[in-house]
């Protein structure tokens, strides 16, 4: 071929457009899900092809910090997207989500109308997110492991055992990993200082850096996903997680044939609750298919098996009584009264509390 | 006609403009473009939209704030202060491990030579994050590798001294042990590639003149090999000053390298302005000495 203007401006084109081609015709059946590893029922994405016949593209992120700079950098081609509520009213804010349709969520009559009283104060009106899985901030034991270096009565339901400078020395041996997250660990040891985090400035947190600052030297790691590994494998025995994470850990050692007595609590001075939302990003290019996703994962059935892989507990009320027993009895996962009065909900952090927040959380892991 | 200047300066010389110019295409479009996205988003204002950065409505449109704060704020200072000196150390190691095993490997029979050579890019066939985890699994309190280094430790020193197992998860130490193992194979080959070129007939003529076999190495080999020595020092040191997943994985949280401060800044603080400055005082110091020292080097073969 000769290589003129007209075939080679023809050439470019074609090029150029190759990128919007693709989506007109992948937009007849599928869905774009970005999700949590590990954080969705074994056939779940399976059944729901199976079902409806719509193509579920699934994309895993292992850190919220990972998702959310993609979702503020914008054109990310996801449909469906797992977000936690504590950063909701931000990104609604910049614009990020876009409002759902209900009428396309049939489903919804399922949610547990306590628990979404609960989850308004993340997402006012309901607006923009459907409840997914919820739970609490607390701390997993290695009881063998603890009980052999505090003694046989101590009181793990005291948060004091790791801000006390003394016990934290006596663990620091055996492993002590601290969520590598200010709204997490931060809020719950301003509610062991008697702080509300809802309307503390930079003077509570300098209280809060200076009640870390002690113990700063036995912590082993500020970390959010490798205790799963190391609780089971006996190089943790005091790890402050999510609730469902102890299960996790638990399966995990039990899967790596390994003996370990691990036992989760929440403690007695208080701790900030949590809740995950499927939320659609404004750009989303399948929005009907996005909705027919979110739905899908209200119905009780499908919800339950998630709950039972995933060791989370749902905000699905018909789901519960799907849930395997084994799950739905552990305090841990399903809070009990007792434990349930512990929890509260955060507000969202002002632009000004975070700036302050952030700047001593630094402060508080690199211990200066 | 278009057509046939075109077909006439390409048959002359289109094909060395197009040759010569392409390295430098790659840089403009590949490194310099994105470079200086960076710069602008480092003299952007952090805000509350997506994207988080503005510039701002008013004049002048930029903000040295984050400059202020790289200079001003010790956190940073010591977090660059900590990966030089991981990445100066780990380098040094390298070369000490890897200076004798290039040496072997020019100097070994050539039928072993290239058994060698494989074995050295080997480690490359496994996924480098695969193999950091395998560090993480050696390195923590219950692994067969700690018990063993524990067991050693409570023979030799005394019983005051004896330890339940040696904290090395989580240390500078272990960031620095990943990095000498990860980076070793980017000392010993540029080290290998300028020792073989070496004229062995030198060793022997240094020989002949009565110098002992340390003294040859002394005065000829290593004088020759500093090429070698300082591609690969820069080969291990770059990457490692602003390395990210080791000390992810197997740092502190206390002693931050700078790769995990700009990736905090980025996602964790949602300030990227901060982050682009931090990436930007850091591409600065990494690539002025380089220029520095081909600009010499450049002047000093020149004058020869």
């Amino acid at each position: 071929m000769k290589l003129t203007r007209r075939s080679t401006l023809a050439a470019l084109t074609g090029g150029l457009a190759m990128p919007y081609v693709r989506p007109s015709w992948a937009q007849a059946g599928t869905v774009n899900v970005y999700n949590w590893s590990d954080y969705i029922g074994e056939t779940t994405l399976a059944d729901f092809e199976a079902e409806t016949g719509i193509g579920v593209v699934y994309d895993l992120y292992s850190s919220s910090e990972e998702a959310q700079a993609k979702l503020f950098a914008g054109s990310t081609g996801y449909d469906v997207v797992l977000h936690s509520g504590m950063s909701m009213g931000r990104f609604i804010e910049a614009g990020v989500f876009q409002k759902l349709d209900k009428a396309k969520l049939p489903g919804l009559v399922n949610l547990d109308p306590e628990l979404m009283k609960i989850a308004e104060s993340f997402d006012p009106g309901h607006e923009y997110g459907v409840p997914y899985m919820w739970g609490s901030v607390g701390m997993t034991y290695n009881l063998d492991m603890v009980k052999e270096r505090l003694g046989e009565d101590v009181d793990l339901a005291d948060l004091g055992v790791i801000l006390n400078p003394e016990t934290a020395a006596k663990l620091a041996d055996c492993g002590i990993s601290l969520l590598d997250s200010p709204t997490d660990f931060g809020f719950m040891v301003m509610k062991y200082l008697g702080i509300d985090p809802d309307t503390a400035g930079e003077a509570e947190y300098e209280k809060l850096a200076e009640a870390v600052a002690p113990i700063r030297q036995y912590v082993t790691t500020f970390d959010n996903a490798n205790y799963l590994t190391t609780l089971p494998n006996q190089e943790l025995c005091a790890a402050n997680t999510w609730s469902g994470d102890y299960g996790v850990a638990k399966t995990r050692a039990a899967e790596a044939g390994i003996d370990v007595n691990l036992a989760y609590f929440v403690p007695k001075t208080g701790v900030p609750g949590w809740f995950d939302f499927w939320v659609m990003p404004s750009d989303a290019p399948n929005v009907d298919n996005g909705h027919a996703f979110i739905d899908y994962l209200l119905r009780p059935e499908v919800i339950a098996a998630c709950t039972d892989y995933t060791g989370y507990a749902n905000a699905n009320k018909a789901a519960t009584a799907l849930v395997s027993p084994e799950i739905a009895a552990d305090p841990a996962v399903y809070p009990d009264a007792e434990t349930l009065s512990r929890m509260y909900t955060p507000k969202p952090q002002t632009d000004a509390q975070e700036e302050a927040m952030t700047r001593i959380w630094t402060k508080i892991k690199t211990g200066g | 006609m278009a057509g046939s200047r075109l077909s006439r300066w390409f048959d002359r010389k289109g094909w060395s403009d197009l040759i010569v110019g392409a390295p430098y295409i790659w840089l403009l479009v590949f490194f310099l473009l994105p470079f200086l996205v960076v710069v602008a988003m480092s003299v952007a204002t952090k805000t509350s939209t997506a994207p988080p950065i503005s510039w701002g409505g008013e004049v002048p449109l930029v903000s040295w704030e984050a400059y202020a704060r790289v200079f001003g704020d010790g956190l940073y200072l010591r977090a660059f202060l900590t990966s030089v000196l991981n990445a100066a150390v780990a380098m040094v190691l390298c070369l000490l491990i890897g200076y004798p095993m290039a040496l072997g490997l020019v100097r070994v029979a050539p039928a072993w030579r290239n058994i060698l050579l494989m074995l050295v890019i080997l480690p490359f066939w496994t996924s480098f994050l695969l193999r950091v985890y395998a560090w993480m699994g050696l390195m923590g309190r219950n692994s067969w590798f700690n018990g063993m280094l524990t067991d050693a430790w409570n023979v030799l020193v005394p019983v005051d001294w004896a330890v339940r197992s040696i904290p090395m998860m989580n240390t500078n130490f272990a960031v620095v042990l990943v990095m000498v193992y990860t980076y070793l194979p980017f000392m010993i080959l540029p080290l290998y590639a300028s020792l073989e070129r070496l004229d062995p007939t030198l060793d022997e003529a240094a020989m002949d003149l009565g110098s002992k076999p340390a003294r040859v190495f002394w005065d000829v080999t290593l004088p020759q090999s500093i090429p070698g020595i300082i591609a690969g020092g820069m080969l291990v040191f770059i990457p490692a000053a602003g390395e990210l997943v080791i000390p992810t994985l197997v740092g502190n949280a206390s002693s931050p390298m700078i790769g995990r401060v700009i990736s905090d800044e980025f996602a964790q603080a949602r300030d990227w302005p901060m982050a682009s400055a931090v990436a930007v005082v850091l591409l600065l110091m990494m690539v002025v000495p380089t220029m520095l020292y081909s600009h010499f080097q450049a002047r000093a073969e020149g004058s020869k």
